[in-house]
């Protein structure tokens, strides 16, 4: 400060003092209107969060209370049985996987294929290809009796006629999730960004030769990502396996993919679910609960792969 | 593969038998852009259009490029350069919508003959990109891809010590062969990409403005390597730089763009094509004095 009264400083003194205050204000007040839009916007996008949560956490925190008591190793050692003490899911998972293991043999030649094909090879100035496309993504929304009962027309009896047999269930949960698998694949082939397409085709690699030693190995997380989400669906489905003769209180493990009696995860817990005696839903809870650990290791999977192998372009 | 081996042997046999008849055939065309220059000729154009839907990108392109020299494209933004290159290795074909026209003679021989394979032509004629893209794999994985794929012979860890050393990379990256090319920088990846060209032995390199991503370090080293393998390699390179054309090509052609009747579609077109140190100190179209010396463009 100086000692002396100068106006001329001061005048400069205050026009400063001025700015700055100018110049806090505008960076603090945001016009109130702004504001509440902001505002309101958060707390809806927040509610849709916290609907979506809730029913999750409802859904798990019930399948958890109700099935708890009947919660041991003996669920997944045990075979069916109409007595709840003795009762556990060994034929259904085993039946699963079964199931499961055909849908893989099934959908990745089959999607893989057809991905590569959409994305490499078809041209899309034709309007047949369009056509491909635009039914995939029609299929991946149809819903899944549906492919229940062309499985029973088509697999069951019809052209194939294999009977009520795992085979049959395997091929049509693989019908099922196949544009699901396609759509992934494709996203994941279209990721490869097509400066590696060039490079190794200014190599003097074939088409083919890049296809293979290029861009596939450059997709396959993303592809086994949309592989291994596609099955988490088919596991969960019952729907159609119900259609398709999956039996339910059987004792018998699957032994081959003919083997006629055969039963899933899902189809054992919605009939357990449905019986009067209380110990049989109790069990149709512990069931959901040994499902949901299934499918949420299975998508940890998936996300786990996705960062590992994830290439940054 | 010996077959492919057998057809590399076939078309160097083929140009050097070629080479009397071609080196007269110059002589003889004294009106072409070559200006009757006695050297081997490694690509005749005669009457080149690019077109996209119809519509040319390029146009009466006509020149002869030779045989171990660097050839330089420039010109300003547009004006077709990348589109013009990419005719050499048939890259355009991968364009659904690119159709060329005219003649491309590589060592004599139609480029766009009806038998003619482009998978093969590109083994002959390699490219490096604008952006370096090298493969998302391992430093000695991205080398190896080539001679693999091409079924060359030989000890492959030799094969790709010496492109390494080719592409002046060996130096830097001799202990961490395993890593992945996408930790390198981008120089480094842009040498990495000419050394994995250079890997495959082919008669001719294009660069279509390989150091534009590139720092002036980097960019250097580049046209240091450059220097040093067009004895054994011929080079056709598109650059925006001018000073780069100047420092190292031999050659250069200069094209312009042209705005049709509409003034919706433009075109490339070569306005001149002479040695290097003519185009830069005494051209003789005045748009390439007035793009040369910083004009216009």
């Amino acid at each position: 400060m100086s000692e002396e009264f100068d106006p001329r400083t001061e005048r400069t003194r205050l026009a400063v003092a001025g700015a700055r205050s100018a110049t806090m204000a505008a960076l603090r007040d945001r016009p109130t209107g702004e504001a509440v839009r902001s505002r309101i916007f958060q707390a809806l996008i927040m509610f849709a969060v916290s609907v979506a949560l809730l029913g999750l956490a409802a859904l798990l925190i019930d399948a958890f209370v109700e099935g708890e008591g009947s919660l041991s190793l003996n669920l997944l050692t045990e075979p069916t049985s109409r007595d709840a003490d003795n009762a556990g899911f060994r034929t259904a998972i085993l039946g699963s996987l079964w199931l499961i293991g055909g849908v893989i043999l099934l959908v990745v030649p089959l999607g893989v294929g057809a991905a590569i094909y959409l994305e490499e090879y078809a041209n899309r100035e034709r309007w047949w290809n369009r056509i491909i496309e635009l039914n995939i993504q029609n299929l991946a929304g149809v819903p899944s009796i549906v492919y229940g009962i062309l499985g029973l027309a088509f697999i069951v009896r019809g052209p194939l006629d294999l009977g009520f047999v795992l085979a049959a269930g395997s091929m049509t949960l693989g019908l099922l999730v196949l544009p699901t698998v396609i759509i992934a694949a494709r996203e994941a082939i279209r990721a490869v960004p097509p400066s590696i397409r060039e490079g190794s085709l200014a190599l003097g690699a074939t088409q083919w030769q890049t296809v293979r030693r290029q861009v596939l190995p450059a997709a396959v997380p993303g592809i086994l990502t949309g592989v291994i989400l596609a099955i988490s669906r088919a596991f969960g489905e019952a729907a159609p396996l119900l259609l398709l003769g999956a039996a339910t209180f059987i004792t018998a493990d699957p032994s081959d993919p003919f083997s006629g009696d055969f039963t899933a995860l899902p189809v054992l817990i919605y009939e357990e679910a449905k019986q009067a005696q209380p110990e049989l839903r109790e069990l149709a809870a512990a069931g959901i609960i040994v499902m949901l650990v299934v499918l949420l290791a299975m998508n940890s999977f998936a996300i786990w792969l996705r960062n590992r192998y994830e290439q940054k372009w | 593969m010996t077959e492919q081996e057998r057809r590399t042997e076939a078309q160097r046999a083929g140009s050097e038998g070629d080479r009397r008849g071609l080196s007269q055939a110059i002589a003889v065309e004294q009106e072409r852009p070559s200006k009757g220059l006695k050297r081997e000729t490694l690509f005749e154009l005669e009457d080149v259009a690019v077109l996209y839907d119809g519509n040319p990108a390029v146009r009466e392109i006509t020149f002869d490029v030779f045989k171990n020299q660097i050839t330089a494209l420039i010109g300003p933004s547009g004006c077709g350069k990348s589109t013009l290159i990419r005719c050499f290795n048939r890259m355009n074909d991968l364009i659904p919508s690119a159709t060329v026209e005219g003649k491309i003679l590589y060592h004599g021989e139609d480029l766009y003959g009806p038998k003619v394979d482009p998978v093969q032509a590109r083994k002959l004629i390699g490219m490096v990109f604008q952006k370096p893209n090298p493969f998302p794999k391992s430093i000695y994985d991205n080398i190896a891809f080539g001679p693999r794929t091409l079924g060359m012979k030989g000890d492959m860890d030799e094969i790709v010590e010496r492109a390494l050393r080719r592409g002046a990379l060996w130096d830097e990256v001799k202990d961490r062969l395993g890593d992945n090319a996408y930790g390198m920088s981008g120089g480094q990846q842009q040498r990495l990409c000419i050394a994995r060209c250079i890997a495959v032995e082919p008669d001719v390199i294009l660069m279509d403005e390989p150091c534009s991503a590139l720092d002036p370090i980097s960019t250097g080293k580049i046209e240091d390597l450059m220097m040093e393998i067009k004895d054994d390699y011929s080079i056709v390179i598109v650059t925006h730089n001018m000073q780069q054309a100047a420092r190292v090509s031999d050659m250069t052609a200069f094209l312009i763009v042209e705005l049709d009747a509409s003034e919706k579609n433009r075109t490339g077109r070569i306005v001149e094509y002479d040695e290097t140190e003519k185009i830069f100190t005494n051209p003789s179209d005045s748009r390439t004095e007035d793009y040369v010396t910083g004009k216009v463009g």
